[in-house]
């Protein structure tokens, strides 16, 4: 990978042993997507490593519209469903979604083996506010003592 | 014996080899009559896939992607009705004794004898096992025949089939466009008339003997489950929704996996009365309507809400 000079060192969060990689090239939502400019004004958006850690193996993904559409934060898109988990999917940010990612419906595991750049979910336009990479690491922070404690507890059951 | 496959509502792949690879072996098989009609959900009552169902006269085997007891209220709710087959792919661990209409509390009426059974095609997602299962109602269905001194009549019926050609899969293909509505379940429901008391959206209405139904589908507000939040008996389902609980999982949902849409963003704060609140009021204002909060159309009995506190995971996800 090419080293520019201006290119920070990925961060990472510890959940346990998993070191979940949190990339500086990128902003973050507060519910676990990044969004990476592509060119002026569309981002391409993925699951963080931390939100596939807790999803595991993903194996259906579904959208519930064709784009292009204008969506609202929070505004159900699709659903995914792992080994451990099923759970809607939102849009992390007002905007406009312009595409899905077509390989994910022959392969969701690309958002497994490579989160961050082949599995990436959709595209999307927007403008709108979000996290730096270092104010994500700050969030997990924040949320990942419960988190484990409540995996643990399910995980026993 | 009909087997109708219901059609999952995207383009997963996964989902539809497996309606494909089911339908194409079931249909070689003698005594199967197989059908593949789009998502039972979508369907509006105009649609040729549920005229079809309704046309069909006894005992049918009904595949889709739902929660058993969220498609056989479905298929009730437009007219398709029977006694409650119960397929050991659903329950393989116990005896599973359907609920007696003569218990319900709403007068349903007679129920048919025949018996419709309804199969989740999520669990356990292999074609060979809901084969298997198919064979088996056949067999005991003719069984049951022979039982009832139909004997020589019903086995000449049952064994044409395997002399005649295999038969062609009927396909009912026209475009149904995702749908949102409730589904009630009068097994549970007690006509407390909660629902239609918070619902402020005009979904509900009485039939002529005052018994709650779910009048106007199109009138939902796609997304917002909040009536069956309030609702007490847990009666009203949303088959798409992703908590098992709303989407019609049976009784305790063990093995069920996590619903993570809370860490996606999905969902309310706080517990079910207020994110039912919650909810109702982001849709009125969506509607350019006023938000109403608590003071309209609170439950009368809230008590029953409370008797499941928040349990860690709840306490976590809301923390996200």
């Amino acid at each position: 990978m090419d080293s520019a000079s201006d290119e920070r060192a990925d961060l990472t969060f510890a959940m346990g042993k998993y070191e979940a990689r949190v990339p500086t090239d990128r902003v973050y939502s507060v519910h676990h997507m990044w969004l990476r400019p592509v060119e002026s004004g569309l981002h391409r958006v993925g699951l963080t490593a931390y939100s596939v850690r807790l999803l595991q193996d993903v194996y259906f993904l579904d959208w519930s519209f064709e784009p292009p559409r204008e969506v609202r934060r929070r505004d159900e898109i699709g659903e995914v469903e792992s080994s451990k988990a099923v759970s809607s999917l939102y849009a992390p940010v007002d905007g406009r979604i312009v595409r899905f990612n077509d390989a994910l419906m022959q392969q969701p595991e690309l958002i497994n083996l490579d989160g961050y750049e082949e599995g990436w979910l959709l595209e999307m336009e927007t403008a709108g506010e979000l996290l730096t990479p270092d104010g994500y690491v700050r969030l997990l922070g924040e949320v990942w003592d419960q988190t484990q404690r409540t995996l643990q507890g399910q995980a026993n059951t | 014996m009909h087997v109708i496959i219901s059609q999952s509502q995207g383009k997963n792949p996964q989902k539809r080899d497996l309606e494909e690879r089911l339908a194409a072996r079931a249909m070689m098989e003698p005594g199967l009559d197989v059908s593949l009609v789009p998502h039972l959900y979508d369907m509006p009552a105009d649609h040729p896939g549920l005229l079809h169902l309704q046309n069909l006269s006894g005992d049918f085997v009904l595949l889709s992607w739902l929660y058993p007891r969220a498609s056989r209220w479905i298929l009730d709710r437009q007219g398709i009705r029977g006694a409650e087959g119960i397929s050991e792919l659903n329950d393989p661990d116990e005896e599973t004794i359907p609920p007696d209409p003569s218990d319900a509390v709403v007068d349903r009426g007679p129920v048919p004898s025949r018996r419709i059974y309804t199969i989740d095609l999520r669990e356990p997602g292999e074609a060979d096992a809901y084969f298997d299962e198919l064979c088996r109602i056949r067999d005991a269905a003719s069984l049951q025949m022979v039982g009832l001194d139909l004997s020589l009549p019903a086995r000449d019926e049952v064994a044409k089939p395997a002399m005649a050609e295999v038969s062609e899969i009927k396909r009912i293909e026209q475009d149904a466009p995702r749908r949102w509505y409730p589904v009630i379940d009068y097994s549970r429901c007690t006509n407390c008339m909660e629902c239609i008391d918070f619902c402020l959206f005009g979904v509900y209405g009485v039939d002529t003997l005052d018994q709650i139904l779910v009048d106007q589908q199109d009138n939902c507000k796609k997304g917002c489950p909040a009536c069956s939040r309030v609702c007490p008996e847990n009666a009203i389902v949303f088959p798409g929704h992703k908590t098992p609980a709303i989407a019609g999982a049976d009784g305790e949902v063990a093995g069920l996996k996590l619903d993570l849409s809370k860490l996606f963003g999905g969902g309310g704060d706080g517990d079910d009365l207020e994110t039912a609140i919650a909810e109702r009021d982001r849709e009125l204002v969506a509607d350019g309507r006023e938000a109403v909060g608590a003071s309209v159309g609170l439950p009368k009995r809230q008590s029953g809400l409370h008797q499941q506190p928040a349990d860690e995971l709840d306490d976590l996800l809301d923390a996200i």
